[in-house]
C-alpha cells in the first residue's frame, strides 16, 4: 500500500479481488462441508436436544438421572473404561517393542516387517473378528493346540467373554499404535545414541534416557488414538463379547433397536461424545494431534 | 551364529545376543498379527460343519452355499455398488475440499478442516443413529443413495487428510507458472496439480472404497429392507452362530481387499519413485 507507483484505488480493488478469489476457492469445500453438516452435525445437535426430552415429551433430565441412578448404566461405563484402558495398555506393551524392533531394522527388512502390520490394518474388521471367533471357540484351534501341547487339559472358554473381547480388540487396535510409534522412532537421530554411548552410557541407560523420551510423542499419539477408538467401539465387543461385555455403544444400539428409547440412547450418546471430545481436548494440550490426523492446516 | 550374537546391534554397544528376546518377541507378534486372518482361508475349503485346520476333506461346499444363495449375492452386489459409488462421490468432493482449504487463506479454514475430520473422531454408532434420524425425515432410509451419502461422510476425513498432506508437499508455484502462461485455474489444477498428487488421490479413492465396503454399524441402521449390505448380513450371522459360509465370504473379502491394494500400487505409483 505504501508503494507509490500503485494508485490506492487499484490496491483496494486488487485486495478485494484477492479476497473474492480466496472465498471462491474456499467454496470448493462447500459440498463436503454441506454433507458433513447434514449427515453429522445437524443430527448430533438433534441428539443433544432429544436427550433432554422426557417420556412425556417435556423438557426433563430423566435420561441423565437414569444413567446416574441405575446400577446397570454405571456398570456399562465401568466396563467401557476397563476394556478401553486394558486394550490400550496391552497395545502399548505389545506394540512398543515391535515398533522398536522395526525401527532398528535396515530399511528393506523394516518394510517387510511393516507389511505384517499393514496387512491386518487393511483386512476387514469383520473378517478379523470372525477369525478370532473361529480360533478361540471351544473346539477351536487355540484350544486344540494348547491341549495337545499340554498347556491345559480341558477346552477353555475364550470367546463370548472379556478374554475374547480383549484379544480381538488388541489385534484390531495394534496397528493404530504401532504406526505412529514407528514413525516417531524413525525420526530419532541416531547420533544422540552414539553420543550417549560415547559418554559412557550403558545401552539400557541410553535407551531410557535418550531414545524413550524422544519416542514419547508418537507413543502418546498412538495410545490416544487407540483409547478413543476403543471408547466408541461396537463390532468386536458385540461379537466376541457375546452379550457379556456391554460397552456404551452397544447399549446405545440396543436402546434403539430393542427398546426404541431414543431419549435414553441420545443421553448415552451425548455422554460418549462429551467423553471423547473431552479426552481429545485434554490430550491436545500435551500431544500434537496433527500427528494423529496426519497433518492439517 | 555366536559371532553374530556377540556383534554390535546398534550405536549403543548392545549386542544381538542381548536383544535376542526382542527378536523372538517381535516374530511372535508379527505372526499373531497376520496368521489369524490367513488361517481362515484354508478353513473355508473344509467339508466339515466345524471349521478345521488343516481340513480333513477339502471341498467347495461353503462357496457353493454362498454363490448359490440369492440373499448373499444380493448383499454382495449392494456392498460393491455402495463402495464404488462412495468412492466416486467422496474422492472428488474430498479432493476439492482439500484443494479449497489448501489454497484459500480465509480465516475459517481451520474450523472447516476440523469439521471435515470430525466424522473420524465421532463414535461411529452416533454417526449411524444420526444418519438414521435424518434419513427418516428426507426419505432416504434403506436406499442406496442414503447409504452412499453416509459412507461418503465417513470416508471424507481420509480423503481430505491424504490429499491435503500431498498438497502440502507439492509446490503450488507450478500451478502459478501454468496460469501465468494463460491456463485458466481449473485447467492448471487438472493438468499440472492432479497428475502430481495422483498417488494420493488413488490412495484416497481406495480408502473411500474400503471404508464403505467394510463398514458395519452405519449399514446396520440405514441399509436394510430389500438391500442390506454384505457386512450387515455377516454381522447378523455372526451374532447367531459360527457358519462356515462366513469363512468363504471372508476369503472373498480378503481377495477383494488385496485386489484393491494391488490396483492402487499399479495405478497410483508416484512418477518420481520409479
Amino acid at each position: 500500500m505504501t508503494d507509490a507507483s500503485l494508485d490506492p484505488h487499484q490496491c483496494e480493488g486488487l485486495r478485494r479481488d484477492g479476497a473474492l478469489e480466496r472465498l471462491k476457492l474456499f467454496g470448493l469445500s462447500s459440498p463436503a462441508l454441506l454433507m458433513v453438516l447434514v449427515v453429522l452435525v445437524i443430527p448430533l445437535g438433534w441428539l443433544f436436544y432429544v436427550s433432554f426430552i422426557g417420556a412425556d415429551g417435556q423438557f426433563s433430565l430423566e435420561n441423565y438421572e437414569r444413567m446416574i441412578k441405575r446400577k446397570s448404566y454405571s456398570r456399562i461405563f465401568v466396563t467401557t473404561f476397563q476394556v478401553s484402558l486394558l486394550t490400550t495398555g496391552l497395545c502399548i506393551l505389545i506394540g512398543y517393542p515391535l515398533a522398536y524392533f522395526m525401527s532398528q531394522l535396515p530399511n528393506r527388512w523394516a518394510n517387510l516387517a511393516l507389511i505384517t502390520v499393514l496387512v491386518p490394518f487393511w483386512t476387514s474388521l469383520l473378517v478379523r473378528t470372525y477369525a478370532w471367533l473361529v480360533l478361540l471357540q471351544k473346539q477351536g484351534l487355540v484350544n486344540q493346540w494348547a491341549i495337545s501341547l499340554g498347556l491345559w487339559d480341558e477346552p477353555i472358554k475364550m470367546v463370548h467373554n472379556m478374554t475374547g473381547t480383549l484379544i480381538g480388540m488388541v489385534h484390531i487396535m495394534l496397528p493404530f499404535l504401532i504406526l505412529p510409534v514407528y514413525n516417531a522412532m524413525k525420526a530419532i537421530d541416531h547420533d544422540y545414541l552414539k553420543a550417549a554411548a560415547n559418554l559412557g552410557a550403558s545401552p539400557r541407560r541410553a535407551f531410557w534416557t535418550v531414545f524413550f523420551p524422544l519416542s514419547i510423542p508418537g507413543l502418546l499419539a498412538g495410545s490416544l488414538m487407540v483409547f478413543i477408538l476403543c471408547l466408541g467401539f461396537f463390532v468386536t465387543p458385540a461379537v466376541l463379547g457375546g452379550g457379556k461385555v456391554i460397552m456404551v455403544s452397544m447399549k446405545i444400539v440396543s436402546n434403539i433397536e430393542l427398546f426404541v428409547n431414543w431419549g435414553a440412547a441420545s443421553a448415552l450418546g451425548v455422554v460418549l461424545l462429551v467423553l471423547t471430545v473431552g479426552i481429545l481436548w485434554l490430550a491436545s494440550r500435551f500431544v500434537n494431534l496433527r500427528s494423529v490426523t496426519g497433518g492439517g492446516h | 551364529m555366536l559371532k553374530w550374537l556377540n556383534s554390535r546391534a546398534s550405536e549403543t554397544q548392545v549386542t544381538h545376543g542381548q536383544r535376542l528376546w526382542l527378536y523372538v518377541f517381535a516374530v511372535i507378534v508379527m505372526l499373531l498379527l497376520v496368521a489369524p486372518t490367513l488361517i481362515v482361508i484354508p478353513m473355508s475349503f473344509s467339508e466339515s460343519q466345524y471349521l478345521e485346520f488343516p481340513p480333513e476333506t477339502w471341498s467347495l461346499r461353503w462357496y457353493r452355499n454362498y454363490f448359490g444363495s440369492p440373499e448373499w449375492m444380493q448383499a454382495t452386489a449392494t456392498s460393491l455398488k455402495a463402495a464404488v459409488l462412495t468412492m466416486l462421490v467422496a474422492t472428488p468432493v474430498g479432493v476439492f475440499a482439500a484443494y479449497g482449504l489448501h489454497t484459500s487463506r480465509v480465516r475459517f479454514v481451520r474450523l472447516a478442516y476440523l469439521m471435515l475430520i470430525t466424522p473420524m473422531m465421532v463414535p461411529v454408532v452416533l454417526v449411524a443413529i444420526g444418519a438414521f434420524y435424518v434419513f427418516v425425515q428426507i426419505k432416504l432410509l434403506y436406499t442406496l443413495t442414503g447409504l452412499v451419502l453416509a459412507h461418503s461422510v465417513l470416508a471424507l476425513p481420509l480423503v481430505v487428510i491424504v490429499t491435503g498432506s500431498a498438497l502440502k508437499s507439492y509446490d503450488m508455484n507450478q500451478e502459478l507458472a501454468a496460469r501465468s502462461l494463460g491456463a485458466p485455474r481449473w485447467k492448471a489444477f487438472l493438468t499440472i496439480t492432479v497428475p502430481q498428487i495422483r498417488f494420493a488421490i488413488v490412495t484416497a479413492a481406495l480408502l473411500a472404497f474400503l471404508t464403505s465396503f467394510d463398514e458395519v454399524v452405519v449399514a446396520m441402521f440405514i441399509s436394510g429392507g430389500d438391500n442390506p449390505t454384505l457386512t450387515r448380513n455377516m454381522f447378523n450371522a455372526l451374532r447367531d452362530q459360527i457358519d462356515p459360509t462366513i469363512a468363504a465370504i471372508s476369503t472373498i473379502m480378503i481377495i477383494i481387499t488385496s485386489l484393491m491394494m494391488i490396483l492402487a500400487q499399479i495405478f497410483g505409483r508416484n512418477p518420481s519413485d520409479k
